[in-house]
């Protein structure tokens, strides 16, 4: 089928460069920018958000938009270079062999159209197929992306798929035509780890199937490690480190790369054994480069050379590449801990401590309208069933779950926004099932929460020390001359400083929104921190900060913290106790360590099972979960699981209620299949112990 | 960035005046925007220096030169009393410039607080408020200013009364609409966790940030207030004579538009030019505004 010879890669970029007009001159968003990606092969790009990864993409289909171009270099698709040919030109070298796949599927799927019509569109435009042959291709084109009920599926519309099935349908829509270079962009970061996992099996079995070049792009190193053979990292709009996805991983030579993979949690480590290590500063904006090497402000190994000699990307041994001058030394020096970063090894919680937060069979309901006209019938969404957890003072507790397990809702019950159905709820001996504007003002300062968007948590309106200082005013924790040094002080806990108080949010990164966040929270010494997935929207490098000065500021306040979470090795680290909700209930609870070995709670396996890891030699036992998450208007009776549980035992799990299993130390399991069973079941992940890197 | 991160570092010490310099040089950044800003400012220059420019008093009547055209004594002409076209035109700026802002600002006032009401609470409260407020916009805007003057009678206070009246409904709207999208932002839920008052969140939390679109929809609204007082000063509903009122001057020298059209030409010219002015101006500071967001 391809008439060029084999050995010519599908896509050669050579030194590519890519800027941005702005009203204040050209912004280079991509410099020099070298890779191939041959018939087969997956090839990664890596890379926080803003280091120009996406723009690499946009570029090699043409869609810079009216003020981006290409400045320098070639993009040799198939041997024919795409740079300065006419658009019509492009389409005709290109024509129907480069698709691309998006994060966001609905966007790329027409709502108003059936899922058949718009898959079949394509064929017979491109292929000139009668529209009978066109509607079996995608039949069976849906087969092979395992979708099910592919007969019925194409008669649906995009919204009643789920996001997963979504993905699917694009994923097979771009596969149609038979592409040679398949581009996807981030095509799993909307979903949730259990469809994340079965979409990347999906991508892994289509590169063997089709011999498809693949070049994938993402921010999630254990993404990468799943599904490429070679990954590029990228860094401020160049590429910083090129390497086979083993050497990578196991070998980062660049400072940059290393200090990724020490960023992130590896799963299994906790607070008690490790610490994380942020990469001190921020991404230089590209209009502001450093002269030297751009990693060079943020470097640990940064030496005057550095400063003033720009790296090339040079070839450190057979196919491993880096843009650092002292590689080869870095290599060889035996990477030391930051002495004031040890400091954050948290203490075993006392176990003794008095619970502070103690939920009783909590329910919360929704009426949702009913769907028939002139209807009495009540439907009610049940977010929250029967749910019961308490925190002792000083005690971490994660809740983790995928999205609609009702994980927010429950946190939102708890804070008093929405009004429980039933169950009890005291916090410090008081209780508080009422809505937070029916309780006592000494009640509400004890209770502060940390939101998820950096971008909607602040109030734009108001500048930085105003927006900190409001609950002391309020709270009168403080008397109110000494509002504005109890500001700063915590604006130096927050590691930000003075120069902030007047600063407005527009002007803060994501890291130091959400560091501002945290400081209105714990201003007026809360006893108990509700955190909102705080770090899922930050870059990892980051994240780490922000979750450090977490740790070191229950250690100062000893405050209790819930921390709500769909990162499992972030939740494994972070916290002393687990809870793993699914549609409305807690499935498992126990310590953190508890959680993550066996016996597992069947839904906990396959969650476990899922979670991307950074480390591409781990090795994780295959469970996949089959079809979607069950409506919460309508769930299933008896265990909820029951519909997608591998292990399911039989009648029993669709007629009862799973009984709570007791594996001692508090660790306990809502299921039923017995204990010895579930006790006998292998660890999920095992990561070869010679990785002791960094 | 980091240019743009001094620039607002710069721009947060010295704020007041930085940032009107900003809005001057959005404004300037348009040419819709200067046009509009120059119409609106020369009708405020002339509704200030009124008493010094006016070349006579604005009642004053030559029975000598009725229904003139133009000419070396009368620049504009004369009306049917004989009173100056031109100094009636510069009195009645001073009419309508504070009239027009006046209003706009009562129902910008009344509409704000409607809208927050019925956006922040939502339910029975949003139903019943936007309810009424819907039944009042059912009804064709000339027949309600006619049922409202005819009700209260004429007279300035009762004009701005109408106006007021009239235009809280669509404010209303807006800011409820806008109130709906800022609600669910997380500060707000921060504000509720720390039990604030409820007319704090509304007033502080809230409007601030939907001051943008306000403040453009509010001079939009001035613009349609003056065609309003036109037009009650044609239909006689206006100000009491002989209070210089362009509207009114229309009305009066309609009769004698045979004998004297500039009577007719000049305050229309003059209502125009200001509406337009506003028009222009609200229309490119909205485009300028967003271009950059």
């Amino acid at each position: 089928m391809d008439a060029h010879k084999p050995q010519t890669p599908v896509l050669d970029i050579q030194g590519l460069a890519i800027s941005y007009e702005t009203r204040r001159g050209d912004v280079p968003a991509v410099r020099d920018v070298s890779f191939q990606i041959k018939r087969g092969e997956a090839f990664s790009i890596v890379g926080e958000s803003g280091c120009g990864k996406s723009t690499v993409a946009f570029g090699i289909v043409n869609f810079l938009g009216r003020n981006g171009r290409i400045v320098d270099g070639r993009i040799l698709f198939q041997g024919q270079d795409l740079v300065g040919q006419s658009p019509e030109e492009l389409r005709r070298i290109r024509g129907d062999r480069i698709a691309m796949v998006y994060q966001d599927p609905m966007a790329a799927l027409n709502p108003s159209m059936r899922i058949g019509d718009q898959m079949a569109e394509v064929l017979i435009v491109h292929r000139h197929m009668k529209p009978r042959e066109a509607e079996d291709a995608c039949v069976e084109m849906l087969k092979r992306v395992h979708m099910p009920d592919p007969a019925n599926v194409v008669r649906r519309y995009p919204h009643q798929l789920s996001g997963g099935q979504q993905q699917r349908v694009v994923i097979g829509m771009a596969l149609l035509n038979d592409p040679a270079l398949l581009i996807m962009d981030e095509p799993t970061t909307a979903l949730d780890v259990t469809v994340e996992a079965a979409v990347l099996d999906l991508v892994r079995e289509l590169q063997h199937e089709f011999q498809t070049a693949i070049m994938y792009i993402s921010h999630n190193l254990g993404v990468v490690a799943r599904v490429s053979h070679r990954v590029a990292v990228m860094y401020a709009g160049e590429i910083v480190e090129r390497a086979s996805v083993q050497d990578l991983f196991a070998r980062p030579q660049h400072p940059y790369t290393q200090g990724l993979l020490r960023c992130v949690p590896r799963l299994g480590s906790d607070k008690r054994d490790s610490v994380l290590y942020p990469i001190r500063g921020r991404v230089p904006s590209p209009s502001a480069l450093p002269p030297g090497c751009i990693f060079e402000p943020r470097c640990e190994y940064a030496r005057e050379d550095c400063r003033l000699r720009k790296p090339e990307l040079r070839q450190l041994y057979a196919d491993h590449l880096a843009r650092c001058h002292f590689a080869e030394e870095i290599r060889e020096t035996v990477w030391q801990q930051p002495e004031d970063l040890l400091a954050h090894i948290a203490m075993p919680p006392d176990n003794t401590a008095e619970p502070i937060l103690r939920v009783q069979n909590a329910k919360t309901y929704y009426q949702a309208p009913s769907r028939k006209l002139f209807s009495r019938e009540k439907l009610l969404v049940k977010a929250v069933d029967d749910v019961s957890i308490e925190i002792k003072k000083g005690h971490t507790l994660g809740i983790v779950g995928e999205s609609g397990c009702g994980k927010s809702t429950l946190v939102k019950t708890i804070v008093g926004m929405e009004r429980p159905t039933g169950g009890e709820f005291e916090f410090m001996g008081v209780d508080i099932s009422g809505p937070v504007s029916t309780r006592k003002l000494d009640t509400i300062r004890e209770m502060q929460m940390v939101f998820q968007n950096p971008d909607s948590t602040l109030n734009p309106s108001f500048s930085v020390g105003y927006q900190i200082g409001r609950p002391l005013r309020r709270f009168k924790t403080v008397p109110a001359n000494q509002v504005r040094d109890e500001v700063v002080r915590l604006l130096d806990m927050m590691k930000l400083g003075e120069r902030y108080y007047d600063r407005y949010p527009r002007q803060l990164s994501g890291g130091e929104k959400q560091r501002v966040g945290i400081a209105r929270a714990i201003a007026a010494r809360p006893g108990l921190v509700l955190c909102d997935e705080p770090v899922s929207a930050l870059d990892v490098s980051v994240q780490a900060a922000v979750l450090n000065l977490l740790l070191e500021i229950q250690k100062e306040l000893g405050a209790t913290l819930a921390f709500i979470a769909h990162d499992l090795s972030v939740v494994r680290f972070f916290c002393d106790r687990i809870a793993v909700m699914y549609l409305g209930k807690v499935v498992e609870i126990g310590p953190s360590e508890a959680i993550y070995g066996p016996p597992y709670h069947p839904y906990t396996e396959a969650l476990l099972s899922a979670v991307p890891i950074p480390d591409p030699r781990a090795e994780q036992k295959h469970v996949r979960l089959l079809g979607a998450v069950p409506s919460a208007l309508n769930p299933p009776s008896g265990c909820r699981f029951h519909t997608r549980c591998p292990r399911k035992v039989g009648d029993i799990c669709e007629r009862e209620e799973p009984p709570w299993l007791d594996n001692g130390n508090g660790h306990r399991i809502a299921c039923h299949i017995p204990l010895e069973e579930l006790r006998s079941m292998e660890a999920v992940i095992t990561v070869p112990s010679a990785s002791t890197r960094a | 960035m980091t240019a743009s991160g001094k620039a607002l570092e710069q721009a947060s010490r010295n704020r007041p005046l930085a940032r009107l310099r900003d809005t001057f040089s959005m404004i300037v950044s348009s040419r819709i925007a200067t046009i509009g800003l120059l119409l609106v400012l020369f009708w405020i220059v002339v509704a200030i220096l009124a008493p010094v420019i006016a070349p006579y008093s604005s009642s004053a009547q030559d029975g000598q030169a009725v229904n003139k055209a133009p000419s070396a004594a009368h620049l504009l002409g004369t009306d049917h009393l004989g009173r100056d076209i031109l100094s009636r035109l510069i009195y009645g700026s001073r009419t309508i410039l504070t009239l027009a802002p006046l209003s706009v600002l009562a129902a910008v006032i009344l509409g704000t607080f409607l809208g927050l009401l019925g956006g922040y609470y939502g339910g029975l409260i949003d139903e019943v408020v936007m309810r009424i407020l819907d039944a009042i916009m059912a009804f064709p805007t000339i027949l309600l200013y006619l049922i409202i003057i005819s009700a209260i009678g004429a007279s300035a206070v009762n004009v701005v009364i109408a106006i007021t009246f009239v235009g809280a409904p669509g404010i209303a709207r807006l800011v409820r609409s806008l109130t709906l999208d800022i609600r669910v932002r997380d500060y707000i839920a921060a504000a509720q966790l720390r039990g604030e008052n409820p007319l704090y969140v509304m007033f502080a939390e809230i409007l601030p940030n939907a001051r943008g679109p306000l403040i453009i929809d509010s001079m939009l609204r001035v613009g349609y207030a003056v065609f309003a007082i036109g037009t009650l000063g044609f239909l006689g509903l206006g100000l009491p004579p002989p209070t210089p009122d362009w509207g009114g001057m229309i009305a009066n020298a309609r009769k004698f538009i045979w004998v004297n059209p500039w009577g007719v030409l000049w305050p229309t010219l003059a209502i125009a030019s200001l509406v337009v002015g506003l028009n222009l101006f609200a229309d490119g500071l909205r485009e300028e505004s967003t271009r950059y967001q």
